[in-house]
C-alpha cells in the first residue's frame, strides 16, 4: 500500500489568517459593547424590580408580583426542557405543588433558617422531578406530555386524598381542625408582604443565574445538539441519557424552590390551588413568552399571574385568558416560534419605523401648502 | 487499520449488509454504492446506531462493537451526516468545541484545538457566529472541522459534498485530502460523486446490495466489470459490449 502525496487545503484560506486573529479582536470588542449595553439595562431593571417597585405598588399587586417572581422561576425551568431539550412535560403544576409541599413541612417541622429550606426543598424535589422525567429517556414529544400530564393528575389526587399541606407537627403532621391551620412562617428578614417580593426576587435572580451558567456550559450545549438530532449527539459522544435526567433534574429544582417560596408567599396551601390543568396554562405561556431567551420567563410569569389580577382590578373575567392563551400558543407555535421576547422589539422597531414613515410623509405636504 | 470480517445487519426480511468482510489501512478510503447498497447502514454500526446479527468490528486492535455508541466519539470515531447536522443554535465555536469537550483531551488546549481545526477547514468566518445563519457549503465545513478536531482515529465522512456546487465541492475535496496527515486518522468517504472519490481516495470499496463487489486501488475499481453492472446495470453493459 502507497500513500499519495496530501497537499494541504487551499492556500487560499491560509492567506487569511493573519488578518483573522485581529479580526476576531475586532468582533469581541464589538460585541463586549452590546453585551455591556445588555448587563446596564438588565441590571437597571432589576435594581427597580428590587428597591422601587415594592414600595411603590399597592399590597394587591405586590402579591401578584410575587405570584410572578414564583411563576418566572417555574416557567425558567419549563424554558429549558422545551426551548433548549426538546421536552414537553406537562406536569410542572404538579412538581410545583411538590415543592410549595415539602417547603411547607420543612418549615412546619423545622426551625431551619428559610435559605436551608429552599434548598432542601429544591433537592427532593429535584429528586422526586426527575422520576417524572424518567419516561423522557423512552419518549419525546406528544406522548411524553401526555405521560407527564397524567403523572401530574396523579400527583394532584394523591395530594388532595392526603390532606395536603396540612399544618400539624412533624414532617407528615396531621392536623384534623382544619379551621385553624397556622400559617407558614416566612423569614425572619420578610415577613412583610413587600419584604418577602423583595427575597423572592433575589432568590429568582439566583436561580436565573444558575440557568444561564448551565447554558453557556457543557450541559448547555449537549443540550442543544439533542434538541436538534439525538443521532448528531450521540455521534459527538453526548451521553444523552444522563444529559436529558439533567435537564430534568434542573428544571425540578428550579421547581421546588419556587414552591417553596409560594409556600411562603401564601402562608396557606390549598391542593385546589394545584390543578394539573395549570401545568398546560403554564407551557402555553412559556411559549409566547419566548423559550429561547430566560427573559421569555419572566414574560411568562407575568402572563400567568399578573394579567388575571388586572383583568380582576378592570371587573373583566379572567376566563377570557383561557382564549388568549390558547390563540397566543398557536399564533407562537405557526409564526413566531421565539416568543414574544423576540417578536416584540422586532415589532416595537417596525412600529418606530411606520411611525417616522408616517411622520416623514406627512412632513413634505404640510410645508407644500 | 480497521478490519470488517463477516458484517451482516438483518432488518427484518431485508439484509442491508451481507457478510461484509473489508480492510480499510491507512489515509482516505473511499466506500461507493448504488443507492441502498449499505453505505450509510454500515456508518450506523460503526457509530452504534445499528447492531449487526453477525460479524466483528477490529479497530486498531480494539473491538469497536463492544464500545457503548455514546463512548466511541471519546475513543475517537467520528462522523458527519449525509444531511448534515451541525448545531444551529450554537456558534462556530461551540459546535466544534462541543466536540472537544467530550473527547480524552484536556481542557487546556480546547480554545487552540477548536480555532485550528476551524482554519483547516478553511472557514474565514467569525467563529462566534451561529451555524443557523451560515449557507450551506460553510455548515459542511463546520461539520468537517467538527469531525477533526479532538485527536480522532477513525473519521466517516458521509456524502460531505452532497447538493453542493463544484468550486466548493473542489474545496471540500482538498480538505478531505488533507485530513489524514493534519489529524492522523482513518477516513473513510462515503460519496456519489465520483470525481471526487477518485480525486480523494487511493483505495476503494464497493458495496452492492449489502454486498462487497470490488476492493482495491480506485482507478481499477472504477474499471472493475462488476462495479459498472452494478451502476448501469446488466442490459447497459451487454449493449455496450455488443456496440463494442
Amino acid at each position: 500500500m502507497t500513500t499519495t502525496k496530501i497537499p494541504t487545503p487551499s492556500s487560499d484560506s491560509d492567506s487569511h489568517s493573519g488578518s483573522g486573529k485581529q479580526l476576531i479582536a475586532l468582533q469581541l470588542s464589538k460585541l463586549d459593547k452590546r453585551a455591556k449595553a445588555r448587563v446596564v439595562v438588565t441590571v437597571a431593571i432589576l435594581a427597580f424590580a428590587l428597591f422601587a417597585m415594592p414600595s411603590i405598588l399597592s399590597l394587591y399587586y405586590v402579591d401578584a408580583m410575587t405570584q410572578v417572581t414564583v411563576y418566572a422561576i417555574v416557567a425558567l425551568g419549563l424554558g429549558v426542557l422545551v426551548g433548549r431539550v426538546g421536552l414537553v412535560s406537562l406536569g410542572q403544576a404538579a412538581v410545583l405543588a411538590l415543592g410549595a409541599w415539602v417547603a411547607a413541612r420543612l418549615l412546619f417541622a423545622t426551625a431551619l433558617p428559610y435559605p436551608l429550606v429552599l434548598l432542601l426543598a429544591g433537592l427532593i424535589t429535584m429528586a422526586l422531578g426527575t422520576l417524572i422525567g424518567l419516561p423522557a429517556l423512552r419518549m419525546r414529544g406528544l406522548y411524553l406530555a401526555l405521560i407527564t400530564l397524567m403523572l401530574a393528575g396523579a400527583i394532584t389526587v394523591a395530594l388532595a386524598t392526603t390532606n395536603f399541606p396540612n399544618g400539624g407537627h412533624g414532617f407528615l403532621g396531621y392536623n384534623s381542625n382544619v379551621v385553624h391551620t397556622p400559617a407558614i412562617r416566612r423569614p425572619a428578614i420578610a415577613t412583610s408582604d413587600p419584604a418577602f417580593l423583595r427575597y423572592s426576587i433575589v432568590v429568582a435572580i439566583l436561580m436565573f443565574l444558575l440557568v444561564v451558567w448551565h447554558l453557556r456550559s457543557r450541559p448547555g450545549r449537549a443540550w442543544a445538539a439533542i434538541r436538534q438530532s439525538e443521532a448528531s449527539a450521540l455521534a459527538a459522544g453526548i451521553n444523552t441519557t444522563r444529559y436529558k435526567l439533567w435537564a430534568f433534574a434542573l428544571a425540578s429544582f428550579l421547581t421546588g424552590v419556587a414552591g417553596g417560596l409560594l409556600a411562603g408567599a401564601d402562608q396557606f396551601l390549598y391542593s385546589i390551588d394545584f390543578q394539573p390543568q395549570d401545568s398546560i396554562t403554564l407551557l402555553a405561556v412559556v411559549l409566547m413568552g419566548g423559550v429561547y431567551n430566560v427573559w421569555g420567563a419572566v414574560i411568562a410569569g407575568l402572563f400567568m399571574q399578573l394579567l388575571p389580577q388586572l383583568l380582576n382590578s378592570w371587573n373583566v373575567s379572567p376566563y377570557w385568558l383561557v382564549v388568549l392563551f390558547g390563540i397566543g400558543a398557536l399564533q407562537v407555535l405557526t409564526t413566531a416560534p421565539a416568543g414574544i421576547v423576540d417578536q416584540l422589539p422586532k415589532d416595537l422597531a417596525r412600529l418606530g419605523r411606520f411611525v417616522y414613515r408616517q411622520f416623514r410623509r406627512a412632513a413634505p405636504v404640510g410645508g407644500a401648502q | 487499520m480497521i478490519e470488517i470480517s463477516n458484517l451482516t445487519v438483518r432488518f427484518g426480511g431485508v439484509t442491508p449488509l451481507d457478510t461484509m468482510t473489508v480492510a480499510f489501512k491507512e489515509g482516505t478510503c473511499g466506500l461507493i454504492g448504488p443507492n441502498g447498497a449499505g453505505k450509510s447502514t454500515f456508518f450506523n454500526v460503526l457509530s452504534g446506531f445499528v447492531k449487526p446479527a453477525a460479524g466483528s468490528v477490529t479497530a486498531f486492535g480494539e473491538n469497536l462493537l463492544a464500545m457503548p455508541h455514546f463512548k466511541r466519539a471519546r475513543w475517537g470515531v467520528r462522523r458527519t451526516f449525509q444531511t448534515e447536522q451541525a448545531i444551529e443554535q450554537l456558534s462556530v465555536f461551540d459546535n466544534v468545541a462541543m466536540i472537544h469537550e467530550h473527547s480524552a483531551l484536556s481542557r487546556g488546549s480546547r480554545r487552540a484545538d477548536t480555532l485550528a481545526a476551524i482554519k483547516f477547514v478553511g472557514l474565514d468566518i467569525d467563529p462566534d457566529r451561529k451555524v443557523g445563519t451560515l449557507g450551506a457549503a460553510e455548515r459542511r465545513l463546520v461539520e468537517v472541522a467538527r469531525a477533526v478536531v479532538g485527536r480522532p482515529r477513525l473519521i466517516l465522512l458521509d456524502e460531505p459534498a452532497a447538493g453542493l456546487p463544484e468550486e466548493e465541492t473542489a474545496h471540500m475535496g482538498q480538505v478531505i485530502r488533507a485530513i489524514p496527515e493534519q489529524a492522523e486518522a482513518l477516513v473513510i468517504l462515503v460519496d456519489h460523486d465520483m470525481s471526487l472519490v477518485s480525486a480523494c481516495c487511493s483505495v476503494t470499496s464497493v458495496l452492492d446490495f449489502g454486498k462487497l463487489i470490488a476492493s482495491g486501488p480506485t482507478t481499477e475499481v472504477l474499471r472493475d466489470e462488476n462495479v459498472i453492472r452494478a451502476y448501469l446495470g446488466t442490459e447497459a453493459l451487454s449493449d455496450e459490449v455488443v456496440v463494442a
